[in-house]
């Protein structure tokens, strides 16, 4: 791959322009006894010169290859006869371009190869071979012009020092930002193709819509004409999975870190804290092999032998394990809000005579009821974002059920469901799982939004 | 309430009345207390549940049965003008050698179903493991040797006793007569179950015996180590800017909150931005541990930055202003003193945000990690699979053979992940300081 | 300081050996530690805080009707002695009481005693005012309600107000009972922790330091009512303020690094110290 090749002539170049640096401040200075009218140390001149010879040109680089394929799709495009492209949706353009990439590179192609697609992949390798080496030439160039640059202007009075730390200061707020551009990536990504989707499904069907059938839209003819795009079935297939996880999660977890910091002994509390904690650090898709083949087998014969007609996916297994994987958050949330309450508190209770649960139950939890919601808030938030648990055991019927017995599925199901397998970019269907991103990343984002401010409050109010 | 009353009668009467109601009380207290110590037992029974049931499901994986037969290699079938050429020799049938063994070992069979039922003892891999070991050691042509075949899934599983012998003949995967050859081969002595070294060196495959998690886990390193590189220098950077440097303005609040909100939103969300963003607008390639390593730096960044904030904040300003006293600038304060002394914690939180990364599953969908691959991944932009996504495929997979190796591919996993955590508390344990 | 110690000569004492014979290195007191009529008495008392010893042979008498000050330097253990007597120690970790305590003749320590209902006979109001995260209203009415001793709303409403009356408060929060009880001032805060102690009807109330955290006017409200509540009420008083002691109390004990130095009437002790420590405090020589 010829880019890491370019990151490690780059990397070279750097090594090499920080010798050169260093060396030309001393010479400049008047040899190795002379050091002392350098403004900075030789090696800030070192670094000064590196910095010069690697950021400019990994800059160039990282823009070269992130828009590199967008031009190279566009003057490929361009170059087809226009006859191919009329009458063709965006996304059929997508599938022909993804074609031509894939003959290029040798994949599998998923149509007729005509001749013309024959050019164009032909093409497509071509520019990029030249595209490959402008990049080399480019950054080579823009790197040894930064040596020289940095070279010239070495001189015993420049503050290389405080250049040095400039660069990486702003390096370092670049990096903070990345949070942002982040938020902003979410942002724009899910925003853009949701409202592609509203463009084809309306708003009022998606949110209060009672049918989710996204797969007949698969059927060209029907492009999002008469798919059943109604969400409910999703939210409702969600919130009861989310509200068994609750019911398992909050008792449980809320009661074990009250028995483990009013009750326990400290040797019992040192062993069994972080093994419930070990519950955290397991990955979701361990959970979701558990749910799938542990829980639910035994909830269907559970219910087999109590005769109950319980479907093999259902909410109920799905809705325990998920409960299970909260359980160390519920309880590490509510110790770190319980431990907040003030000893005071307790003392005042105990000297009026009340035993330790009624000062529990009566001062410290209505006191720390604060903190317990907004740890709460976080785990049903955890909850309704949870994916691999509800796509290995949820299953995918879009039931508007009541009943946990009951296959249901939920919105992360969905969302994997629509974009793993073929993807066309702009089919109602796909856009669908962007649609749904959006609504999970809002909902999401609030209830943070709301428990975090929540919990915060409660720290000052005992700070 | 007559205040009037004065003590002499009021405290006799409250006591009484306190010790009356005392034995309910202590009930209560009682009955709460063990609502608490349930609670807690529960949440150690599930720990031990889930252990438990994986680890029984998983052990026998990392086990394979092998079938003892007889193979020979015909000269003349192999090499017949005996060049030793690496192409001559690799094109010979060696199925059908070992098809030739296993009749021997069966010389009653002459029914077509049922020499077709004999040959489904062995895997179809076996073949190309013959092949392979013929290729390492020429000077086997022309010889017979008792070789360990590689058996088929079915009859490991029958072998590993997970096949009902007791169910009607219709409902299991081996008939009668397959379990009586079985049976007869391990009175022989034919049977063995030898250490399951496929599943440490093989990609993953539709037959479980041939299945192994290689490829997996070298695209789980490609990912992590790309990971590792991308977050560390940018969330130590973000850390230091935000708690050392950064002033107090609209901008460091957003991020902040930025930051704070990242943390919790769902990582499939992140799967969709690394699919729009990086796959549809940047043209990364899918299914790499390129673009994996791009969607789970910004996925583990605020663990990163969060634990690297709590670490330099746990530096007391004395060693800064140290520092600063005897002319060091700001940044040199922060790279000769305050980083070091910063840095057990920072490494602690970036193991956690690692072990994080690792069994992250559900953003890894988006972005076409579920290929099927069978070949071992060379590089950041080969196509690869990582061991979660591996667990989430095999546990799709109908047959039971899966079932065992996807427990034993968890169980791997699990591994990995204890062994992380534990190197986690060890240096916080080693350089915990109490100023 | 031992030698200072050493010169003086106890002028009085009347705790027979036996009493004395569990404390080890306990300097005697100088001073009547008992009284006629006394609620709890407290005979050669040690405490323990894992290996180290906080309190060494405290005896004392708590009289009723009577308002006794414990004085002394920082770290002298008049806190300590104070939790002592209705075992608020039992909460802390490794701490450990030897000697007898009683209350009414019932020795507090004692293996079989309970105290849940010890405490509802021995109330404590605390150094900075801790009223819970309730209304004003819950805050009073939490301790009749646990211990359940009103039959209906009317007694316990009844109940609430007579508390609040007897605190002095009721006339600034009546309007405001559903307000949390945070909301009021630190002075108001600490006569509704005073309330909330009067409203289970104790017989003994233990004050420790009640006015530090308050202004000298919101002090001034707090030491009349503790005159008043004498009346009712045995109180023991630790505080800070020599001032204070002399204000509110009829008998004062002078703590000194764990040793109970000299008891006497508040007067006697301010005016007449017959302790060289004493003497050193209360003249402001150290503390």
């Amino acid at each position: 791959m010829q880019a890491w090749t370019l990151v490690v002539f780059l990397l070279a170049t750097m090594a090499v322009a920080y010798h050169l640096g260093r060396k030309r401040a001393i010479v400049r200075a008047g040899g190795a006894s002379r050091i002392k009218d350098l403004h900075s140390l030789p090696a800030y001149y070192g670094l000064y010169a590196a910095l010069w010879a690697g950021l400019p040109a990994l800059l160039l680089m990282g823009l070269w290859v992130g828009l590199q394929d967008q031009i190279l799709i566009t003057l490929v495009t361009a170059s087809l006869p226009p006859e191919m492209l009329e009458g063709l949706s965006d996304g059929r353009v997508g599938l022909l371009i993804n074609d031509i990439k894939n003959l290029a590179t040798g994949n599998i192609v998923s149509m007729d190869v005509t001749p013309a697609i024959q050019v164009a992949a032909e093409q497509y390798t071509r520019l990029r071979g030249i595209f490959q080496w402008a990049m080399w030439l480019a950054v080579a160039a823009v790197a040894i012009g930064g040596l020289s640059f940095a070279w010239a202007s070495t001189e015993p009075r420049m503050r290389a020092r405080n250049r040095v730390e400039g660069a990486v200061k702003v390096m370092m707020i670049v990096f903070s930002s990345i949070a942002i551009l982040t938020t902003l990536g979410i942002v724009l990504s899910v925003v853009f193709e949701s409202l592609r989707f509203f463009d084809q499904v309306s708003p009022l069907e998606f949110f209060f819509g009672t049918r989710w059938s996204p797969q007949i839209a698969l059927r060209a003819d029907q492009v999002g004409a008469s798919g059943a795009f109604g969400a409910i079935p999703l939210f409702t297939g969600t919130l009861m999975v989310s509200v068994i996880a609750m019911l398992v999660a909050v008792p449980i977890g809320l009661l074990s870190a009250i028995y483990l910091s009013e009750y326990a002994a400290r040797r019992v509390r040192a062993l069994a804290k972080p093994v419930i904690e070990v519950l955290a650090g397991i990955p979701t898709v361990v959970y979701g092999f558990f749910a799938a083949l542990t829980v639910a087998p035994f909830i269907r014969s559970l219910g087999a032998s109590l005769g109950l007609d319980v479907a093999s996916e259902s909410a109920l297994a799905a809705g325990l394990v998920m409960g299970i994987m909260i359980i160390p958050f519920v309880s590490s949330l509510s110790d770190d809000v319980i431990n907040a309450v003030p000893q005071s508190l307790r003392d005042g209770s105990y000297a009026l005579g009340a035993t330790q649960s009624e000062t529990i139950r009566r001062v410290i939890l209505p006191a720390a009821l604060p903190g317990i919601v907004g740890g709460v808030l976080l785990a049903v938030s955890r909850a309704i974002g949870e994916t691999m648990i509800v796509v290995m055991a949820a299953g995918l019927a879009a039931n508007l059920t009541a009943n946990p017995l009951d296959s249901v599925t939920t919105v992360t199901v969905q969302i994997v469901t629509l974009l793993t397998g073929d993807q066309e970019f702009d089919s109602a269907k796909t856009l669908a799982a962007f649609a749904l991103g959006l609504t999970l990343f809002l909902v999401t984002l609030s209830l943070n939004v709301i428990a975090l401010t929540v919990v915060r409050k409660y720290r000052e109010q005992y700070e | 309430m007559n205040s009037e009353a004065g003590e002499g009668a009021r405290p006799r009467r409250t006591i009484d009345v306190v010790n009356a109601s005392l034995k309910r009380r202590y009930a209560k207290e009682r009955r709460f207390r063990r609502l608490g110590a349930t609670a807690v037992a529960l949440g150690l029974a599930f720990v031990v549940l889930l252990f438990a049931d994986i680890i029984l499901k998983g052990y026998t994986a990392f086990q394979q049965t092998y079938i003892q037969i007889p193979v020979s290699f015909p000269a003349e079938a192999i090499d017949p003008e005996g060049t030793r050429d690496p192409e001559v020799i690799g094109d010979a049938n060696y199925m059908a050698f070992i098809r030739e063994g296993l009749r021997g070992l069966f010389p009653e069979v002459t029914q077509r179903r049922d020499k077709r039922q004999l040959k489904g003892l062995i895997s179809v891999g076996a073949a190309q493991l013959v092949r392979e070991r013929v290729l390492a050691d020429p000077s086997l042509i022309g010889s017979t040797q008792a070789l360990w075949i590689l058996a088929d899934d079915d009859i490991d599983m029958l072998v590993k006793g997970h096949i009902d012998r007791h169910a009607p003949e219709g409902a299991r995967r081996v008939s009668d007569q397959v379990i009586g050859w079985v049976d007869r081969l391990e009175a022989q002595g034919r049977v063995a179950k030898r250490f399951n070294t496929i599943f440490f060196t093989h990609g993953t495959s539709r037959e479980p015996e041939l299945a192994g998690i290689a490829g997996a886990l070298m695209g789980s390193f490609y990912t992590l180590l790309l990971t590792l590189i991308l977050s560390f220098p940018i969330g130590v950077g973000a850390a230091i800017y935000l708690e050392e440097f950064a002033p107090k303005n609209r901008w460091t609040d957003l991020i902040e909150v930025n930051i704070n909100n990242l943390a919790a939103v769902p990582s499939i969300v992140f799967g969709l931005l690394g699919l729009a963003v990086f796959i549809g607008f940047f043209g990364v390639p899918r299914s790499t541990p390129l673009v994996a390593a791009l969607v789970l730096t910004l996925m583990t960044l605020p663990t990163v930055i969060i634990s690297s904030r709590a670490a330099l904040k746990s530096v007391p300003p004395s060693i800064r202003e140290a520092a600063l006293g005897v002319g060091a600038s700001p940044l040199q304060t922060q790279l000769h003193h305050v980083l070091p002394l910063a840095m057990p914690g920072m490494l602690t939180g970036t193991i956690l945000g690692m072990a994080q990364a690792l069994g992250e599953t559900a953003p890894l969908l988006m972005i076409g990690m579920i290929a099927f691959i069978v070949d071992i991944p060379g590089g950041f932009t080969d196509s690869a699979t990582v061991l979660p996504v591996q667990i989430f495929l095999w546990a799709d997979s109908p047959e039971r053979g899966f079932v065992e190796r996807t427990s034993a591919a968890i169980i791997v996993l699990l591994a990995f992940l204890f062994v992380m955590n534990l190197a986690a508390v060890l240096l916080r344990r080693r350089f915990e300081r109490r100023w | 300081m031992s030698t200072m110690a050493e010169v003086i000569e106890p002028t009085a004492g009347t705790i027979s050996a036996a009493d004395l014979a569990s404390s080890q290195h306990s300097r005697a007191t100088v001073g009547d530690v008992t009284v006629a009529d006394p609620r709890m008495t407290c005979r050669g008392v040690d405490v323990w805080y894992g290996a180290k010893q906080a309190i060494k042979g405290v005896s004392l008498d708590i009289g009723k009707h009577e308002v006794v000050s414990m004085i002394g330097p920082s770290g002298c253990g008049k806190s300590t002695f104070l939790r002592c007597l209705n075992r608020m120690n039992d909460t802390i970790d490794g701490c450990r009481v030897t000697g007898s305590i009683k209350l009414d003749d019932v020795d507090i320590y004692d293996a079989g005693l309970d105290p849940v209902p010890l405490r509802a006979q021995v109330g404590m109001v605390f150094q900075k005012p801790n009223p819970f995260p309730k209304s004003i209203y819950e805050n009073i009415a939490y301790g009749p309600r646990i211990h359940g001793l009103t039959n209906n709303k009317a007694e316990l409403d009844d109940l609430v107000e007579t508390s609040l009356r007897k605190a002095g408060l009721w006339e600034e929060v009546k309007d405001r009972l559903d307000q949390p009880g945070t909301g009021l001032s630190g002075g108001q805060q600490q006569r509704l922790c005073i309330a909330r102690t009067i409203a289970v009807s104790p017989e003994v109330i233990l004050m420790d330091e009640p006015c530090s955290a308050l202004d000298p006017i919101a002090t001034a409200i707090i030491e009349e009512l503790i005159d008043e509540l004498r009346e009712h009420y045995s109180i023991a008083i630790v505080t800070h303020s020599m001032q204070q002691a002399a204000r509110v109390s009829q008998r004062t004990a002078y703590f000194h690094l764990g040793d109970l130095i000299e008891v006497g009437e508040t007067n006697d002790i301010f005016t007449n110290p017959k302790h060289k420590l004493t003497e050193d405090y209360i003249t402001g020589r150290f503390g």
